[in-house]
Parts: C-alpha cells; structure tokens; sequence
C-alpha cells in the first residue's frame, strides 16, 4: 500500500503528460489535485497504521521487488513508513493537495497546453518527493533527489520567456550539480566502508563503532553528504540559488522551495541521525553552518524589497534553523520546525501569491501598501503566517523555533543560541516589515515610491493584461480555490505546533516522543532495551531518564520556561521594531518627512548597501567564475549561440570546464594529419612508458 | 544443435548469409523494384539471435579460433539488438536520402559479421580480420552518401586513421605471436602464465601496440580524434550503429585478449588503461560540454561512454567485468535510439542535427520529444533509467577495486555530462520554434523501433536482475 | 642474419611508412605510407615464422596481404570520391568537419 502514495501523483504526472494538452483545465487541474488528495488519503491511512503499532517496531516496509541484486549489493525498491517519513508524507500530501487545489486558480489564465504542462511537472515533483522520503536506502532516495532536482528546475524556469526565468533555472541547476556530486561521492564512500546502503542497515553497522572523534573515512563521508544537502536546502555556501529560484510560479515556491524540496537535506540528516551522531565533527559543521546560514539570511532579508525574496531569504534563514538543530543533535526539534514551517511558510508564500495575484504582477513591497481593507482573507491569513513564524506564543512557529533554541542552549552552544534568537528578532522584524508595508499605511504610498528599479512585471506575464498595476483600484480578493488553501493552511500554522508541546508547559511532546525511534538503529534500540530491560522498565529510556533525576528535570524545565519568555520577549521586540520603524511614520504622500528606515539607512550607509546587495555574494561568484567564462565566450565561440537554460548554466558552473573545452577544441582542427600525430603521441607515451620506466 | 565443429560460427552463418542474400537480391532487382531487402536482414538476424539462444550454456568452439562462450554470445545478443534496431530505422532514412538499400543492408550486415567474429574470436589473427570486415564495411556506410561533402569527407577521415591504428594493431599482433609463437588466445594465456615474461621489452611493445589498436576503436584518448568527424559526417542512424556497434565488439575483444589472455600482465597494463580512462572521461565530457551540433555532441558523450566502459575494464573485479557487458548493452540501447530519432528528424535537404533544429520538438513532435527525452536521461545516468544501472554497477566496481579516482572522475564528468544532455531537453521543451522548416513525420516503423528500444531502457532501468544475472554468468565462463 | 636484422630492417621500414602518414600532404602519398607500415610487418611476420619454423606466421602473411590490398583499394575508392566531390586530394584542405 505504501507504494500507492508516489503512484498517485505518478499517473497523474502521466496522463497530463500524455494527453493533458487534450483535456480541458478543470480535467487536467482537477485528476492532478485528485491524485495528490487520493496520495493524501493513503498517507493518512498508513500513518494511522503505523501509529498503531507497538513503538519499538514502528516501521512499515514494503518491497516493490528486488531492484538490482548482483554482486555485493542487493537492492529492493523498498519504501518504508517510519515515525521520520511518516511526518513527511503528511506534510508533503497534505500540503502539496492544498497547493494544487490553489493552482489551478492561481495559473487559470495560462493556455491549456501550459496549464497541463505545469500540473504534470507539479505532479510529477510530488512523486519523487515521496520516493525521496519513503526509499529505505541511499539509492531509492537518490532517485527521488534526482528527481525533485529535475522538476524543481523545470518548474523554475516554467515561464522560459522570461530570461531571468531561464538565468534562475540554470543557476539552480548548476548548484544543486554540485551538491549532488558531493552526494553521490559520499554515497559511494559509505558502500565501500559498510557495503550496504540501506539506512537500517548503515544505522546498525555505525551504532556499533565508537564516535569518531577525529577526521576519518565517516567524517568525510558525512561531510560529503552535508555538502549535498547544503545544495538541496540552500545554506551555505550553496544557497544562492534559491532566492533567484523565485522567478517560477508563486505555488511551487510555495511547495517546492518552501514546504517540501529544500527540506529534504535536514530530512536527510534526520534520516542519517545515528551515523552524522557519530561524527561530531561533521555536527559541529553542520551547525555552525546552520547557525551563519540563518543569522545571514535574516539580515539580508530585511531589506529585501521583492515580497517572495523576503520571503525566500526567511526560508533559507529558517532552514538554517533547521540545520542548527540537526547540528547539536536535536533532531526532533529540527524536524518539528520543518513541519511548522511547511505550514506557514507555505501560507506565507500563497498569501503572497494571492497579493501578487491581485496585483496583476506587482512584486516590490514599496509600491503596495493599505491591502488591509482589499484583500481581507489575504491580509488576515497572511498575518497568522507571521505571527506563526515571528514566534509569537500560542502558534506553531513558537513551539519548534523555541524547541530548536532551547535544544541549543541545553547543549551548551550558548554562542550558537545567541545567533539563534537573534535571527528570530530579524525574522519577527522582516515579517512585519512586510506586514506593514503591503497590508498596512496607505495605498497612495505607492505615488512616492518613484523606485521602480525592480521588475514589477517579473510575476505573471499572462496577467500583465491592460488592467495595469495599481493597488486598491479594483482589487479582488483570492478566489475560492486559494481560500481554502489560505484558510486550511491558516488553521495549521495555528494549530500545528500543538503536537509538540513542551514538557514544561505541562504538554508532552509528542512528536518527539513519536520520532525518537527513527534517529535510533533498529538493532542497537531492541539490544539495549534486553539489557536495561531487567533493571528499568521496557517502556524505554524517556520515562526512566525521567524518574531517575527528577530534580534536573524540574531545573530544566525552569530553564526552558526562562528561555520561552526570552524567546516571546524578542519575537514581541521584533514585532515592535518593525511596528516602530515601518508602521507608525510611514510617510504620507508628499510630507517630505524622512522615513526612520531611510535615515537609518541614511547613517549606516556601508551597512545598507552591503545588506541590499546580499554581502555581494551574486558578484563574487560572478567575478570568480562567471566572468571568466563570458570573456572567453566572447571570443566568438559561443557567438550566435543561445540556449535559452542550461547553456548559460554550463558557462556559469565551470570556467575550467569551457576553458578545457576550448582548448581542447582547438587541438580538434579538422586536419587529418593532426588526428595521425595525435595518435602517435599516444604510441609514443605508451611505449616509452613500457621501454623507460 | 548439430554438435559439429560449426556449432559455434552458426550465428555468425546466419548473418553473413543474409548479407550474401542482400547482396544478389540488390544484383537481381529490376529498375525501380521495391524488394524487402531489410526484411532479409531481419530474418538473417532473428536466425542469429535463434542460434545464441541455443547454444547458450554449451561453450562451444569452432577449429579453436571461434569460441561461442556465453561471453561472446551475450555480446552478439547485444550485436544483434544493434542490427535489428538499426535495419529498422534505416528504412526511412534510405526512402529519404535515396540511398542504395541493397547496398546499405549488405554492408550493415557485413558489418555485423565481422562484429560478431570480433566477439567470439579466440585468435589474434581472425580478431584481426574479422576487425578489418567490420572496419570495412564500415568506412563505406561512412561515406555511403556520395554526393555529400561531409560524409565523403568523415569516411576518408574515418577509413585513414582507422587504416593507420590497424597497422600498429597488426604490428601488435606481429610481436605477440614472435614471442608466444602462437596467436590463439588461449595458448598465448597459457604461454604467458606459465613463464615469466615480466622484462621482455617485446612483449611489452606488443602489449602496448595492442592497446593501441583496442584503443583507437573505441576512441579512447589520445586516439579519439576520427570519432567526432566521422560521426558528425556520417549518417545519423549509420552513426548511430557504429557508436555502438563497433564499440561493443571492441570492446568485447578488448575484454577477452586483456583479461584473458594478458590477465597475467595486468600489473602492466592497468596504470595504462587507468590513464587513458580519466583522460578519456574527461576529454569527452568537457568538450561535449562545447557543441553545438548534436551529432557531435554525441560523439563526445559516446567517448566519454568509452571512458566508463574502461573504468570496468581497469576494475576488473567480478562486478566490473558483468558491468561492462551490462553497460555495453545499455549504451547500445540507448545510444542507438538517440541517433535514430535524429535519423528520423532529418529532411532530404537539411540535416536538422543542430541543437537549435530541436528547439520547440515538443510542440511538434510531443511524443519523439519524450522518447529523446529518455534517452538522453539514460545516457545522463539519470535513475530510474538504465544508464544510472549502468553507472552505479561500473563506479561501484571501481569503488570495490580501490580505483577512487577514477571513481571520483567518473561521478564528477558523468555530473558534468548531464548540463549537455539536458541542453537539448531544455531546447525540445523549453524553446520556440524560430521560423526553421517544420521538422518530418516519422514512419511507423522508426516508431515502433524506438518503442522497443525505450521499453528497453525502463526495463532494465527498473528490472535489471535478470540481465544483470546474465552477464555475471557469461563473464565466469572465461574469466 | 639474425632475427634482430630481420625486426629492425621491419621497424625502420615502419617508420618510415609513418613518417610519411605524418609527412605527405597528398592523400595518395598518406595512403602509400600506410601500405608501407603494413608491409614492414608483414616483414616481421615472416620473419618470426621463419626463424621459429611455424607455419601460421606464413598463414598471417597471406592473409594480411588480402586485408591490405582490400584496405588499399578502398582507399583509392575513398579518394576518388573525395576528389569527384572536393576538386582536391590535398589532407589539409579536408576541414569541414573540426571543432
């Protein structure tokens, strides 16, 4: 049954390919979101199953049949539910159904042929996202993170008329190459020490070593992978590429660089909890990188003024929260906030999609304002999102951010917890800053706002129809199918973080009690329970832990309960900043008063500009890589030349790879004699190997 | 079958009689007359693949210098699979270009002879003829459009180096039968296993003369540079053939005499063979990478496919010698269904093998635009397609041999390689047709060809324990 | 004469062949030069068989011959043709297809 979750999405991806140009939109939207709630359903189904199990044999396994079994390596396309995937497939079901229903208003007005094009892509990203977090080996995952990759490239640069489209596909593309190289590398290092690569089965073999506290063959291994997933879940220094990745439809940056894809790096480590545990080295990195990941983005996404890169800054910042927790070993933690954040970010994102939507395009923050009274549903769904993700007490986002920060700080990062809280303060401040300016202040604002240097148009080409730009004219508020969308997606960032109330609140976390079993090894897990079996109880060590040191337990508690009240302090703080600075002296048509945000912009300018400019990481890598490769395009090789995605991905990723090339071309100058020298060389070389070595 | 001494030339019987067929019914057609000369092939082929079944398992030889192991039969199977796929392509291409068809499948079929010769022969001297039968028949379908600049100009390309490596190959042969005093395979393994010819500098100039010719067949570096010119030239679908044909029965000779018969010098010969297969991997992944001609995009990427072939070969453990059986008929496969759809696409006055030629096929041609599609993830080792098995098997082996560098470069150029792939999947996708001649319609048979070779991808993309069973079976009855 | 005259006289005579593949500009002189590669180790062949009294050497021989005449006549097939299409015989006036 496990099998049928991908298969849904899969046929549908299959008939819109096939025949969706045929079919009208409602068929081909329609079959698409069908399959995605029918793959919901059985998510639900097997979840509910799995739930019923006793705890220490939570796994549902279902081999498809025996994929490759030759040599030392036997393989089964084999899917497994455990307490980790289970969380996934609902988040990415659940989620994904909302998105799809979403879309097919939200792409309407694209031609048949398009709109089919776009619901197989979707349909199609949906099933290898779910091999990815159901495969039960490195393999079967490295189908789906191959796949996700493909799809999420195609869904980039879906308006391929657009060239900034195209420039964002091939920069993603290019990225993730590079991840994916580490990954399959680091694959192949862990077949060679383990020869398996099942996740059970590398689980049982690391359980058994010792921690590996100095760089070795694991170390590498673990890093190799981390690389990969700091390509799939944009941190640094692979995260460039998602902001840029922004330029596809506001749906799949919602489901796809948002909820689900670049979540599937921290998914992977959380998988792989038993092996990155016994690397503390790699841990150190992966936090800390975490730690730089979010603390940068928080920063750079405040003065962002493209409403989705704010909000794509906020999802790299918040995955970098993710992978903190990953890092001090607080794997239910960053797994917790995945599940929030897929919630309202998601909401967020279609919120936002509802915006521009009514906006016919417009994306620059600067040229809204006094959406409030236009777009109610919007305003008020989009203000949960916020708040969820400001962390404000009571939603979801404080439950995991504060998991997160209180996991940090117990483990003793207090350097780690201080970057931590403070990217929750910037990422109260973006929120609202955003809040206030599209929602908030008065629609006239836009007047002044003589700053047109962004592409509005960079949104929706098809809806650049004569209706023009202006705000509060006549808006329309999201249409029945996004709603619901914003209204269920609403409701789970309010209520999504009750499934991990902490114990100091008198909650009993539950999703970390129902998680723990997956960052165990199976095998490790039933060996220790016969041996403490006899001393402690069977239930497993949460309880016995508890009873032994009540009192730490109580100082903990009063530890947390400290830091919850810091964390709540800095997300009111956040808010009030933003509040203070955006909200109360916004400036009025043509008062001529300075903003408080321009005046600080105004003292700090060196700071301004470098924030504005994303710390100029874009140009660095344009200098260092980019520009190489056009001064040698220029040279006329490549004049006349032009493909439209991934050539420009070719010229950006490796300058070494053209240079070579062209080199390489010009040794191939179409002279047969040259070809009769080029093999003498080669008898040559070989020879005089054999005779003079 | 008979249990005669011919047992094991059967296959080999059945396909160069169609070849003979072909060639008096091209004698005795009458002006105009439309005979199914291709379906004369097919019977000749089907006969073959008959035969192969047959004598599977019972490792037969004839006169001791044709041997019917299940090695070479598994590799004339995929010969075989060469052959059908390419007769069936071809007959479009022949309607278009107005070639000579009796002319063309006789060839085709000699060719085939002397592949299937090269794969089972276990003598120096009928490798090398049957080398010269191939190589022949060959050069002439290079250049089997006369009235083209290009082609004629890619057979001469092609014929002179080719004429060039022979010779060095022969001279290879020379010095090994100076030495050993025999050419069969077998006696040369035994001679060389049993003495300790470690410092003999003759021997070691015949080894290397003999790389030499192996090498320049399957266009590994330095001795690739005739594959881009001559496949560009050539015809598509003949392209198509020798990019996998030639290679594979190569490569199976390749295979026999490396590590059968020279298996004792493999300390020799592996640094060699591990050189030349980074330099190969490389070579043809990054100027790849640079063209704008599909055609010869895919020569480098078929260099490139070479390299990984040699990754197998250096491994030589039990995984790495299944996998380069297993890889060989991967690649056919899918290389051979590539170049047939570029075949197909072409028009009587325009080649259409340029990448913008492909710009908007989706619009066009939806479902020839999805079958490229695959092929061209397969070839990118994209899962779940059957070059990812294909892949996976030879970089594992690689890995289980303690070759990580070349491990670490095949990932690396085969990551690369996937920009230029995809490079025309996003041209067939995400293009507009800029005002070109529309493309032509592709008959039923090229269809149904290209079904077959598309099943074939997915099938062993995603059920590859039966074949992969085989070719570990077939490589422990010589190995 | 030993054997080693007979291998030399054969590898001086390969060189030379291959000087002229490298050499000649005229595809006629390339195609000579490969002819002469050939024949030098048929040479070899010969002279192997020779001086270890085994008749397959001979056998070889004969048979290389056959594959070389028809390699040669195929190749003055080529050029005729390359010369009917391209007015030229010339190797380096042959670069329609590079890069």
């Amino acid at each position: 049954m496990v099998a049928l979750i991908p298969l849904f999405p899969f046929v549908g991806f299959l008939v819109n390919a096939t025949c969706g140009r045929r079919l009208p939109k409602v068929v081909s939207g329609g079959l698409a979101s069908l399959a995605m709630v029918a793959a919901f359903a059985v998510s639900a189904l097997s979840v509910w199953q799995l739930a019923a199990l006793p705890v220490d044999a939570r796994a549902i396994e279902q081999t498809v049949y025996t994929w490759i079994a030759s040599g030392d390596l036997v393989l089964g396309l084999t899917f497994r539910v455990d307490p980790l995937s289970a969380v996934m497939i609902l988040v990415i079901t659940g989620i994904g159904s909302l998105i799809h229903i979403y879309s097919t208003a939200y792409m309407h007005d694209e031609p048949d042929s398009e709109f089919a094009r776009y619901f197989s892509y979707l349909n199609l990203f949906a099933a290898f996202m779910l091999v990815l977090v159901l495969g039960a080996s490195f393999v079967v995952m490295f189908v789906g993170w191959e796949g996700v990759g493909l799809c999420s490239y195609l869904l980039i640069g879906f308006w391929f008329k657009k060239k900034s489209a195209s420039d964002a596909g091939k920069k993603a593309f290019v990225v993730n190459r590079i991840g994916d190289y580490a990954f399959i590398l680091g694959m192949l290092l862990l077949f060679t020490r383990f020869g398996t690569l099942d996740f059970q089965g590398v689980a049982s073999a690391v359980a058994g070593l010792p921690p590996e506290a100095t760089f070795g063959a694991l170390s590498l291994a673990t890093l190799l992978l981390f690389i990969g997933a700091t390509g799939k879940s944009a941190q640094i220094p692979l995260y460039t590429w998602l902001p840029d990745a922004m330029e596809g439809p506001t749906p799949v940056s919602a489901l796809i660089h948002a909820a689900t894809m670049v979540t599937a790096g921290v998914y992977m480590i959380g998988r792989n909890a038993v092996l990155f545990s016994h690397t503390p080295e790699t841990m150190m990195v992966v936090a800390v990188v975490g730690a730089a990941t979010a603390l940068m983005a928080g920063t750079i996404g405040i003065v962002q003024n493209d409403i989705k890169r704010v909000l794509a800054y906020s999802t790299v910042s918040q995955l970098g929260l993710m992978f903190l927790a990953m890092g001090v070993g607080a794997f239910g933690a960053g797994i917790f906030h995945l599940y929030t954040h897929a919630f309202f970010k998601a909401l967020l994102f279609l919120g936002s999609g509802a915006v521009i939507h009514a906006l016919h395009g417009e994306q620059d923050i600067r040229n809204m304002g006094g959406l409030k009274a236009g777009l109610p549903i919007t305003y008020w769904t989009f203000l949960i999102g916020s708040l969820a993700i400001a962390g404000v007490p009571g939603l979801a986002g404080f439950f995991s951010k504060d998991e997160i920060l209180f996991e940090t700080f117990a483990d003793g990062h207090t350097v780690l917890w201080v970057v931590g809280a403070l990217t929750s303060l910037l990422t109260a401040t973006y929120m609202f800053r955003l809040v206030f300016l599209t929602f908030h202040g008065s629609a006239s604002a836009k007047a002044t706002a003589d700053t047109h240097d962004l592409a509005w148009n960079a949104g929706l080409p098809s809806h650049a129809h004569s209706h023009g730009h202006g705000a509060g004219s006549h808006l329309h508020d999201a249409p029945p199918a996004m709603a619901i969308a914003l209204v269920v997606l609403a409701l789970g960032s309010v209520l999504a973080g009750y499934v991990g109330v902490p114990h100091a609140l008198g909650g009993h976390n539950q999703l970390a009690t129902w998680l723990e079993p997956a960052f165990e090894a199976e095998h490790t897990a039933s060996a220790t329970a016969e041996v403490v079996a006899p001393a402690a109880e069977p239930a497993g060590g949460l309880q016995a832990s508890g009873e032994a040191s009540e009192e730490s337990e109580t100082g903990e508690a009063r530890l947390e309960l400290t830091l919850m009240g810091v964390s709540s302090a800095i997300a009111f703080l956040g808010i009030g900043i933003a509040a203070f600075i955006w909200l109360k002296r916004r400036p009025s048509t043509s008062s001529g008063q300075v903003e408080i945000a321009d005046r600080m912009a105004q003292r700090f300018p060196g700071l301004h500009r470098l924030l504005l400019n994303k710390y100029y990481v874009d140009e660095v890598y344009d200098a260092a890589v980019v520009q190489p490769i056009r001064i040698i395009s220029e040279e006329g090789l490549w004049r006349g030349f032009d493909v439209r995605v991934i050539d420009g991905a070719v010229n950006g990723a490796a300058s070494i790879v053209d240079g070579g090339a062209w080199m390489l071309r010009r040794l191939q100058t179409g002279s047969v004699r040259t070809y009769a020298g080029s093999v003498i060389f080669g008898v040559t070389m070989i020879l005089g190997y054999y005779l003079w070595r | 079958m008979f249990n005669s001494a011919f047992d094991a030339i059967v296959p080999l019987l059945c396909v160069t009689l169609a070849a003979l067929a072909s060639m008096s019914a091209e004698a005795f057609r009458g002006k105009g007359e439309r005979m199914p000369i291709g379906g004369l092939g097919i019977v000749g082929l089907a006969g073959a693949a008959v035969s192969c079944v047959l004598l599977w398992n019972r490792n037969t030889s004839s006169f001791g210098v044709i041997v019917a192991d299940n090695f070479g039969l598994f590799v004339t199977m995929t010969l075989i699979i060469v052959g059908l796929l390419t007769i069936m392509f071809s007959s479009q291409v022949l309607d278009l270009h107005d070639l000579p068809r009796g002319e063309y499948y006789t060839l085709v079929l000699f060719a085939i002879a002397g592949m299937i010769m090269m794969a089972t022969a276990n003598d120096l001297l009928v490798l090398f003829i049957a080398l010269e039968i191939m190589s022949l028949a060959v050069y002439v379908l290079t250049g089997i459009r006369r009235d083209d600049q290009r082609s004629s100009e890619a057979a001469f390309k092609y014929f002179l180096l080719g004429a060039f490596s022979s010779a060095f190959f022969l001279y290879g042969i020379a010095f090994t039968y100076g030495v050993t005093g025999s050419t069969r395979l077998d006696r040369v393994g035994t001679f060389l296993a049993a003495q300790s010819m470690a410092d003999n500098p003759l021997l070691l100039v015949a080894l290397g003369l003999l790389l030499v010719g192996f090498a320049f067949k399957i266009s590994a570096v330095p001795f690739h540079m005739w594959t881009p010119d001559a496949y560009e030239g050539a015809p598509a679908i003949v392209t198509g053939f020798m990019s996998t044909g030639v290679k594979a029965a190569a490569f199976a000779a390749f295979a026999r005499v490396f590590l059968s018969a020279f298996e004792p010098f493999s300390a020799d010969w592996a640094p060699v063979v591990w050189v030349i297969a980074a330099a190969t991997m490389i070579l043809g992944t990054v100027v790849g990478v640079a063209q704008s001609n599909l055609k010869r995009m895919l020569a480098y990427s078929s260099i490139a496919h070479g390299g990984y072939l040699l990754v197998g070969l250096v491994a030589a453990n039990q995984v790495g010698k299944a996998a380069i059986l297993f890889y060989l008929l991967a690649y056919a496969v899918t290389n051979l269904a590539a170049f047939g759809v570029i075949a197909m696409l072409g028009a009587r006055d325009r080649a259409n093998d340029e990448l913008r030629d492909y710009a908007g096929l989706w619009q066009s041609h939806p479902a020839l635009a999805a079958l490229m599609t695959v092929c061209l993830l397969s070839l990118g080792g994209i899962p779940p397609t059957v070059g990812f098995i294909g892949k996976w098997y030879i970089f594992s082996a690689a890995v289980g041999s303690g070759y990580y560098g070349l491990a670490i470069i095949g990932v690396l150029t085969s990551v690369i390689s996937v920009f230029f792939y995809l490079r025309v999947v996003v041209m067939m996708y995400m293009a507009e047709r800029d005002g070109a001649p529309a493309l032509p319609r592709v008959g039923a048979v090229g269809m149904t060809a290209l079904a077959i070779a598309i099943f074939a991808i997915f099938y062993l993309g995603i059920l590859p324990t039966a074949v992969l069973d085989l070719a570990a079976a077939s490589i422990s009855t010589i190995f | 004469m030993g054997l080693a005259h007979y291998l030399t006289l054969a590898a001086t005579l390969f060189c030379i062949g291959l000087f002229g593949v490298v050499t000649r500009r005229n595809t006629i002189g390339i195609l000579l030069g490969i002819e002469l590669m050939m024949n030098a180790v048929n040479i070899n062949l010969v002279a192997f068989a020779r001086f270890s009294g085994s008749v397959p050497g001979m056998v070889f021989t004969v048979f290389t011959i056959c594959v070389t005449v028809a390699e040669a006549a195929l190749g003055l097939a080529i050029v005729i043709l390359l010369f009917r299409v391209r007015r030229t015989v010339s190797a380096d006036h042959l670069d329609l297809l590079k890069g």
